[in-house]
């Protein structure tokens, strides 16, 4: 069956960079943004800052107890928490800017920021 | 008290846009019933008389077109000044714009399926403009835009084929109102 397809040498040519295009966006969008810092929030309030090229611990205690939260070669998360669902923890590592994990019942947060800071939808 | 009488006189052409936003609309209708696996993406099925109006009476009859279909289409799904309705605004807008452009391309080297293409991609960047400036001001709307552009690329080259058909003069077709 002859199906034909009306395409002219100009349209392949817009089709290519069409696939160029969606091909950059899916790398653009779904590789970059690592995070670089990490912000660590306890009631609100920033008790830590730091950058993500360290591994490091921190032990942060809030009304519950204490919640340990790890950095590890570019990625951070909650190991330890005292909340009863572990929501938090079982979030396991970030690596993105934008990524947070919040142990509600503790009030402690943990963000990652990028070089540049996005709204997130928690702020906005 | 004598009922006063607004007479619009309609010219050919006033009938030509009216039938054929009319189809546009039609398509729009049943494109509305087909379920989406994601919200946004959709064939597009009316812009294919967008593209046909265009390359037959040219890019005012097709701006024409184009919006009332968005217009009337939405007063129709009962979404007028919805979220959906400014975003197919903006979409149908930039296409528009792109297609203006797009068709001053020598036409025996880029045919209905790159204004298709081209339009399908200024369709989806303008909605994902409105969505992030407006709606949703977060990252993860961005995510979502390789998945929108491949849908786009997709969908505008299967429009842009049924139009370059379509328009095909030399496959013998039934002519319908759009002659």
């Amino acid at each position: 069956m002859n199906l034909g397809l009306d395409f002219k040498t100009g349209d392949w040519l817009t089709m290519l960079a069409g696939v160029v295009l969606v091909t950059y966006l899916f790398f653009a969008t779904w590789d970059g943004s690592k995070g670089a810092s990490l912000i660590i929030r306890s009631g609100g309030k920033i008790v830590a800052q730091t950058d993500l090229s360290q591994n490091k611990d921190f032990e942060i205690s809030g009304p519950l107890g204490m919640t340990l939260i790890t950095v590890n070669n570019h990625r951070v998360r909650v190991a330890r928490d005292p909340s009863p669902r572990q929501h938090c923890v079982r979030q396991g590592w970030l690596t993105r800017a934008g990524d947070s994990a919040l142990c509600l019942p503790n009030q402690i947060s943990v963000e990652l920021l990028g070089a540049t800071k996005l709204y997130d939808s928690l702020s906005y | 008290m004598t009922p006063s009488v607004i007479k619009l006189s309609a010219s050919p052409e006033d009938h030509r846009i009216a039938r054929l936003a009319a189809f546009a609309i039609g398509l729009s209708l049943a494109e509305a019933a087909l379920p989406s696996p994601l919200p946004g993406v959709k064939p597009g099925l009316a812009n294919i008389i967008t593209l046909l109006v265009l390359q037959r009476f040219g890019w005012r009859a097709a701006v024409w077109v184009s919006l009332l279909r968005v217009v009337a289409g939405s007063l129709l799904l009962g979404s007028f000044l919805t979220p959906g309705f400014i975003l197919s605004f903006f979409g149908a807008l930039a296409s528009l714009i792109v297609l203006g452009f797009a068709c001053k391309l020598p036409g025996n080297f880029f045919g209905p399926v790159s204004h298709s293409i081209l339009a399908a991609f200024a369709h989806i960047a303008a909605q994902l403009g409105v969505v992030f400036f407006w709606l949703i001001p977060h990252a993860g709307v961005l995510y979502l835009a390789p998945l929108f552009a491949a849908a786009a690329l997709f969908f505008g080259i299967v429009n842009g084929l049924v139009a370059a058909r379509l328009l095909d003069e030399s496959i013998p077709a039934p002519q319908t109102a759009l002659t």
